[in-house]
């Protein structure tokens, strides 16, 4: 092949292959720095719950909102790999309670032993998954309709496995200990350590992979940058929560799920298709990709999901009751990774968002809360949220759009 | 009949929905380093010509030859185990992938050892040979790292082209590649198909546009009513020749039939 072809149109634009300030302007504006948007966003609700009211930022309320998010950001996990097909799962929330209520009848009632009956919840959700899946996949029904469906009917099961007395509470240690398990000081800043270091010598390790291959790079500086900001927002995290009871294993257990997803959706030739179905479904099809296992995988990592946060929201309640999985819950789940960047309409997003958005949602419940203010206001309010997380997402796709017309 | 020296070739191809004859005895065939274009108006049979040959359709009657040995060709499978990759008009990119993933997606390249049990991607190998790929064809995209939705028409197409050939084809067919382009573009495109020919594809290019044709094709073959309307050599053709066949018009004895080539 000649390089010189005299056919060949002068390229104008000359590969610029590092990535430029103006660069990285733009994708802020686009939404694909959606991230750090979200993290100025979380400090400015702190900010001002924390003028509005001195004890916001103390260590006890930052460990109770971290407790408060656990929950609500598991299921979300679950969430955004639906979110990433542009499909969405409405029955989230009632899969949650019902999983739940599962491994409580099958603890308490039955008396099978605590793991055993976690796993049967957790099962009980993924075979949840694959039935919605199958019929979502099957009879191409619009998975809201499905899953909306789903909802009334898992809610419906939840009340069965209830039984008359409407609720069921848990004693098994090895099941409430999930939520109310601290780490000592020790162990936090082992944990810290560790985290801190696997972290760096994963993101070093990887630039001088590439840097050997020769192929495209983030400027060291910008990686140096992350790794300062993780090593600071871990230490000082470690810090608060030493401060009150200590590292709190459901917080583990969370970030655990968002790590191991987050790898799953952008190292392996899995998450690589969850991307390609949102974004074209239609191309991934021709490429060879099956669609419909794709689909149904993701229906089922959801409902999943969806189990798990169930679960420890028991744990924390030390009960299962017929509001569990009610509420705002579902709205919060699917809102939170919205709110920090995961879009509606499939093929972007990150696992990050579950975490982030769900830090969003419950920072300004938690502050209203601590501001006592009325019911009526904290709808208003949060509802204004959701509304102008899902606008900002909107307006990202839309200038996407614009830009990609050039 | 079994496409003397040619790559690929069909005989007596028919096919017909329904009542509709959209293809009737067919012979079509392109050599090694030989770009044909495919031409003929609206609902003359061009794209359910390379539908056929790339297994989408199941023909009613008629040959398949390629390499010069009969062949079946089944479903899309078969075409593509034979060498025969298919650029079609709607690209069938992902916009929010970016190049390198679009070139390998449902292809892509795995860790070795423990890596590959859990399918993780090698992200530095596929960049590698992405770039070897697009510089081979001499095609130029701000970075293998752009996400396509951000290319311009001209660059998606190209890439779409790229794409078809990882999985080192013989015989590349491409639907209106440059249909819906700027005149920049068309030509970044033309010159891609040059470069195929080049590397020895045969090359079969369904066009609307004649100037196009002419600029890039050897062998211009014209469909109409789902019948061959005649076969020519572009050096000794003009275009009023060829417009007469795609319209059925008196165009006076085609003493450049292929064949007496």
């Amino acid at each position: 092949m000649r390089i010189g072809d005299p056919d060949y149109a002068a390229p104008a634009d000359a590969p610029a292959e590092r990535t430029s300030p103006r660069d990285l302007l733009r994708r802020f504006m686009q939404g694909d720095l959606a991230s750090l948007r979200v993290i100025l966003a979380i400090a400015l609700i702190w900010i001002i719950f924390q003028t509005q009211n001195d004890r916001f930022l103390s260590a006890t309320n930052l460990t109770n909102l971290f407790l408060q998010i656990t929950a609500v950001g598991l299921i979300s996990v679950g969430v955004v790999m639906v979110l990433l097909i542009g499909e969405i799962d409405l029955s989230v929330g009632a899969v949650s309670g019902f999983a739940a209520a599962v491994m409580a009848v099958l603890n308490v009632k039955q008396g099978w032993p605590a793991v055993p009956a976690i796993l049967a919840g957790v099962l009980t959700g993924t075979l949840i998954g694959l039935a919605q899946g199958v019929l979502f996949t099957r009879f191409t029904i619009p998975s809201f309709v499905i899953t909306l469906a789903g909802s009334l009917v898992w809610q419906g099961a939840l009340l069965k496995v209830l039984g008359n007395t409407g609720t069921v509470n848990l004693s098994n240690s090895s099941i409430t200990d999930l939520a109310n398990t601290f780490y000592g000081d020790a162990v936090g800043w082992v944990i810290a350590a560790a985290v801190i270091a696997i972290y760096a010598v994963a993101i070093l390790a990887s630039h001088r992979r590439r840097v050997l291959a020769g192929v495209t790079t983030e400027p060291a500086v910008l990686l140096l940058i992350r790794i300062g900001v993780m090593a600071a927002v871990t230490v000082v995290a470690v810090a608060i929560l030493n401060s009150d009871r200590g590292v709190p294993l459901a917080l583990l257990i969370l970030l655990g799920f968002v790590l191991g997803f987050q790898l799953i959706t952008t190292r392996t030739t899995f998450g690589r298709h969850l991307f390609a179905v949102g974004g074209s479904a239609e191309a991934a099809r021709r490429a060879g990709i099956n669609v419909t296992k794709i689909r149904i995988i993701a229906l089922m990592l959801c409902s999943s999901m969806a189990a798990v946060g169930g679960i420890l929201a028991a744990s924390r309640l030390l009960a299962v009751n017929q509001s569990s999985g009610g509420s705002n819950l579902l709205l919060e789940a699917i809102a939170g990774p919205v709110i920090a960047g995961t879009s509606l309409f499939g093929g972007r997003g990150s696992v990050w968002s579950a975490l982030l958005g769900a830090t969003v949602i419950g920072s300004i419940a938690n502050g209203m809360n601590l501001l006592a203010l009325e019911s009526s206001v904290k709808l208003m309010i949060t509802g204004g949220v959701l509304l102008a997380a899902v606008v900002v997402d909107a307006v990202a796709r839309s200038r996407r759009r614009a830009e990609g017309r050039v | 009949m079994n496409g003397n020296g040619a790559i690929l070739a069909t005989a007596g191809i028919s096919k017909s929905f329904g009542p509709v004859q959209a293809l009737d005895d067919v012979d079509f065939e392109v050599r090694r380093g030989e770009v044909v274009a495919l031409v003929g108006d609206n609902g003359a049979g061009k794209s359910t010509l390379i539908k056929a040959i790339a297994g989408i359709y199941s023909i009613d009657a008629g040959k398949f030859f390629f390499e010069g040995q009969e062949v079946r060709i089944g479903g899309p499978n078969d075409a593509t185990e034979l060498g025969i990759a298919t650029v079609y008009q709607d690209l069938a990119l992902c916009d929010n992938l970016d190049v390198v993933a679009n070139l390998f997606l449902g292809q892509e390249t795995l860790l070795a050892g423990p890596g590959r049990t859990v399918q993780a991607l090698d992200e530095i190998e596929m960049e590698q040979r992405s770039h070897q790929l697009l510089d081979q064809l001499s095609v130029t995209i701000p970075s293998v790292r752009s996400e396509v939705g951000t290319l311009s028409g001209g660059q998606r197409q190209q890439v779409a082209v790229a794409r078809s050939l990882l999985g080192e084809p013989k015989v590349v067919m491409l639907d209106e590649p440059t249909a819906a382009l700027g005149v920049p573009q068309t030509k970044q495109v033309l010159a891609l198909i040059k470069r195929l020919r080049e590397r020895d594809l045969g090359v079969i290019v369904i066009s609307h546009n004649l100037a196009n044709v002419f600029e890039v094709a050897d062998r211009i073959f014209v469909l109409r009513l789902g019948r061959k309307a005649g076969a020519f050599a572009v050096r000794d053709t003009t275009e009023e020749q060829i417009v007469g066949a795609i319209t059925g018009a008196e165009f006076g004895e085609p003493t450049n039939e292929i064949g007496e080539r």
